[in-house]
């Protein structure tokens, strides 16, 4: 069974219909690139898979946890699920070290020996082990998402969410981040990504998906799609951006 | 005849003006301790909605800010032995500081919770924190954190506020200039030393309060 | 002998003290929001030492209780010869202590006005006075509104202390009908519910005032 399944899923806020029936598998070691116009529905889609938005209609399943309509067990779901965000979210009163030992303290209730074990290999696997008692206003902006990532590394998550990651970044920070995330993609985690950087879509990701007017307009491997567009919509769309 | 000011009958009595000083900052610091306590429960059902101790935190709020502090002290000493509630000048006057000081911090702290990014409660949610978790390890500290400055002059005016409490009897610094004045007939001389105390007891307060805020909450020297 | 009070003549005598509470604080206040308008003059001057008298005159009548103000002007002015009455002292206490609060919250108001306004009237040739009565005033008085009707509450509040130098209004009425009835209870509820009846219409005010000033913005 797919690692994550998402099938016949809509959105509404207020009247606007966001995701109009969103079928999706996602396997194991899949690494998915969401693409599309702001409005599109992308991000809402990706907010959906670890609960930040409700379900108006439709069936989430992540690694067997199952969320229906305003159902379902938010927080076993989340601790299957990593999210990192466009704008960090960093806790700005705590440490490196204690943002990401935070969620294994006081969810997983892990001894603090353990979690600061957890959090020395986190910052080391982002490239940070010399900033743990760094607090976030000390820290450049991509070393502060790569501290979001360790946070969310740190629940040892099935499949990271990333949302615009690296769209508040400088550009000559951006690609730090995305060494990170690619060598995560390299070790086999799962991800899925909401991202403008088409490069690093085709370069990294195994599977692209084009979100137009909230439905999946056209996907498949992006080396090809991307090269040869289907649709008007998805040939327009890359034209502008590539 | 010009008027020959005279301090040192007053400096006479310079042990009874330390006490009753000493006496005001013990006041203080009760009423600070427990009157933040309750101010942050009341911030927590007001920024969330609890009801109906929402709504009964709000009435309390209202009716608190919008009357004076000696009427509150009155109500308590003088109105409550009606209701078999009986307190001496201290315990009257720690409750009023508390309730005085809980209503003003339930308002400053609800702003603080409020003010906080919803970006910040998203992180939470998405690393599984529930709601109880997310308010004590990511709201709490920061929100106090922002509106610690408007708290720390808030227990000021609750400090200098309690001269009044010299009218119930409470013996602080006001009873003590009171009393001293009322031995040596030299009222002005006996009160603007007071006053002096105060004003210095104000920026020590504030001083450390300060100090004792960028320690424990904002949780960094500067 | 006891004189025996119906709770209507609790009521008639406290509204007869309530009078004199609001008397005292529309003098206090006008008279301190002028008082207030000339230290917020000498705060924002460019001489150093007005910038520092004023802001001393801030932190003192800040930094001291009400009470010690009232009793410094109260038992201080027959010194140098002035006969006071509870009524002069009251109404003179309360006046420099608004002017201290107000002169405070309105710096604050402007300072809210951008620096580039004060170089622009300033690159116009317009001297201090005229800068602060036709650039920075008026944008300064749209945000204080609020604040300054948020801080009558305080005044209405502190006339309270008065009773304490003996001036009969709300307060000392309520605490001498409490000796004479042997009902604190009840005299002190009410005195309590005509303070209310006095600042919270005046919150109320504040808080529409502020939130259409949000949403002006």
């Amino acid at each position: 069974m797919s690692l994550v399944s998402i099938s016949g899923l809509h959105k509404h806020f207020g009247t606007n219909h966001v995701l109009k029936g969103i079928d999706l598998q996602v396997e194991q070691g899949d690494v998915i690139a969401l693409i599309g116009r702001s409005g599109s529905g992308k991000s809402t889609l990706l907010r959906t898979i670890n609960g930040l938005e409700s379900i108006d209609e439709g069936e989430l399943v992540v690694d067997g946890t199952a969320l229906h309509h305003g159902e379902g067990d938010l927080r076993a779901l989340r601790q299957k699920v990593g999210m990192v965000f466009q704008q960090f979210n960093l806790f700005p009163h705590l440490t490196a070290g204690q943002n990401v030992m935070l969620a294994p303290t006081v969810v997983k209730k892990l001894s603090k020996k353990e979690t600061e074990d957890i959090a020395k290999e986190m910052l080391l696997k982002v490239g940070l082990s010399d900033k743990f008692h760094a607090f976030p206003d000390q820290l450049s902006g991509g070393q502060q998402q790569r501290v979001a990532i360790a946070r969310a590394l740190a629940m040892r998550p099935k499949v990271m969410l990333c949302d615009e990651i690296t769209s508040a970044l400088d550009p000559e920070l951006v690609n730090e981040v995305l060494a990170v995330v690619q060598q995560l993609a390299a070790e086999g985690m799962t991800l899925i990504m909401v991202t403008h950087e088409m490069r690093f879509a085709r370069d990294v990701g195994n599977k692209l998906i084009f979100m137009h007017h909230g439905r999946i307009h056209e996907s498949g491997d992006p080396r090809i799609i991307l090269a040869d567009p289907q649709t008007p919509e998805l040939a327009n769309f890359t034209r502008a951006v590539m | 005849m010009a008027y020959q000011f005279d301090f040192a009958p007053v400096l006479a009595h310079t042990d009874l003006l330390l006490q009753g000083a000493a006496a005001t900052l013990g006041l203080t610091a009760a009423g600070a301790v427990l009157g933040i306590a309750l101010g942050v429960l009341g911030a927590i059902c007001r920024a969330w909605r609890i009801q109906p101790f929402s709504a009964a935190f709000g009435v309390y709020v209202e009716a608190i800010r919008n009357t004076p502090f000696l009427v509150q002290l009155f109500f308590i000493f003088f109105g409550l032995p009606a209701l078999g509630v009986k307190l001496s000048g201290w315990e009257a006057s720690i409750l009023a500081m508390v309730i005085n000081l809980g209503a003003y911090s339930t308002e400053i702290i609800r702003a603080g919770i409020e003010a906080t990014p919803h970006g910040q409660m998203e992180a939470a949610a998405s690393l599984a924190l529930n709601r109880a978790q997310t308010f004590v390890y990511v709201v709490l500290r920061p929100a106090l954190a922002r509106v610690w400055p408007a708290l720390v002059s808030q227990v000021i005016i609750v400090m200098l506020g309690s001269a009044v409490c010299s009218q119930i009897a409470a013996e602080e610094l006001t009873f003590a200039a009171n009393f001293i004045q009322s031995r040596n007939f030299r009222a002005f001389e006996t009160f603007f030393l007071a006053t002096a105390l105060y004003f210095a007891m104000a920026l020590l307060v504030r001083q450390l309060l300060m100090r004792l805020g960028q320690r424990f909450i904002v949780g960094r020297p500067r | 002998m006891f004189v025996q009070f119906t709770t209507w003549d609790i009521v008639r005598n406290l509204l007869e003290g309530g009078k004199w509470t609001l008397a005292l604080s529309l003098i206090a206040f006008v008279l301190g929001g002028t008082a207030g308008l000339l230290v917020l003059f000498l705060r924002m001057a460019r001489n150093r030492v007005a910038q520092a008298l004023a802001k001393g005159y801030i932190e003192l009548f800040q930094g001291t209780p009400l009470l010690m103000q009232l009793f410094i002007v109260f038992f201080g002015l027959p010194l140098a010869g002035i006969d006071v009455s509870p009524w002069l002292a009251a109404a003179l206490g309360l006046t420099l202590f608004t002017s201290a609060y107000l002169a405070e919250i309105w710096r604050g108001c402007v300072e809210s006005v951008p620096r580039g306004q004060w170089e622009a009237s300033a690159s116009l040739a317009l001297g201090f006075t005229q800068q602060m009565r036709h650039v920075i005033l008026p944008q300064a008085l749209r945000v204080a509104i609020a604040p300054t009707v948020g801080f009558s509450v305080q005044v209405v509040k502190g006339t309270a202390v008065t009773s304490i130098i003996g001036f009969t209004e709300l307060t000392k009425t309520g605490s001498m009908l409490a000796n004479a009835t042997f009902q604190p209870f009840l005299v002190f509820g009410l005195v309590a519910a005509g303070y209310f009846a006095l600042c919270y219409p005046l919150s109320l005010y504040a808080k529409s005032l502020e939130r259409k000033f949000h949403v002006a913005r």
